[in-house]
């Protein structure tokens, strides 16, 4: 399991060979491997965004990342977990979260991942405050339904 | 007759996002001696019923608005969240 927040730009596919670079069991045991990146878009509600700011709760967030990794792999017989959240300042393009999952066959691998990402979606504590084209701050007040 | 005299009650109040800017507080700490559970801080701090949206944790981990407090807990409150 390797789930971290970072304020620093997130690189998923580089995460994805260091990851596979330090776990060399996982080739010839899994025989799927699920990603899910998901990247800001530059128009939310109709509007033009411009940048967000992605807040959360340092010393609950951490935990919560492990603690559902931990859930996700027990609760779908994952072989591994690496999962990465940004907080801070970012732009349309920047990529938000990565999940990657591995297990020994597809529909593990499949609903552990879509798992994650709702658990994300709906529990873990982030918050997106949205700067518009004319400079106008908002807060985001709930996701899109998955 | 015996008297207890009950020990002072110290706890850290936390708020996040939007709640943040609406209740124009980001970090407080009260006395809470009288306050039983998690909601009886939102209205002593906030001074009216909260509203469905609050959502609330005590010492980092999700809690409900009925959930009993203690000494030297931080209690956050926050919106629903949005991350993802």
């Amino acid at each position: 399991m390797d789930a971290r927040v970072i304020a620093e730009p997130l690189e998923p596919w580089k995460e994805i060979q260091e990851f596979l670079s330090a776990h060399a069991e996982l080739r010839g045991k899994c025989g799927a491997m699920v990603v899910f990146v998901g990247t800001m878009r530059s128009q939310n509600e109709g509007e033009t965004v411009q940048s967000m700011h992605l807040e959360h709760y340092p010393e609950m967030t951490q935990a919560h990342l492990e603690e559902i990794a931990r859930q996700a792999r027990d609760k779908f017989g994952l072989s591994a977990v690496l999962l990465r959240h940004r907080v801070g300042e970012i732009h349309p393009g920047d990529d938000i979260v990565l999940v990657a999952v591995w297990a020994e066959h597809r529909k593990a691998a499949y609903e552990g991942n879509r798992f994650l990402m709702e658990d994300l979606k709906s529990t873990a504590p982030f918050w997106k405050e949205e700067t518009l084209a004319g400079g106008e701050r908002r807060w985001v007040e709930e996701n899109t339904p998955g | 007759m015996l008297r207890i005299k009950s020990l002072p009650m110290s706890i850290t109040v936390r708020f996040f996002a939007s709640l943040r800017d609406r209740i124009g507080r980001e970090s407080v700490e009260i006395e809470a001696n009288g306050l039983n559970c998690v909601q009886d801080v939102w209205k002593a701090l906030v001074k009216q019923e909260p509203d469905a949206r609050v959502l609330v944790a005590i010492n980092a981990r999700h809690a409900a608005l009925d959930a009993k407090i203690q000494d030297g807990d931080e209690i956050a409150f926050f919106p629903p969240v949005t991350g993802g």
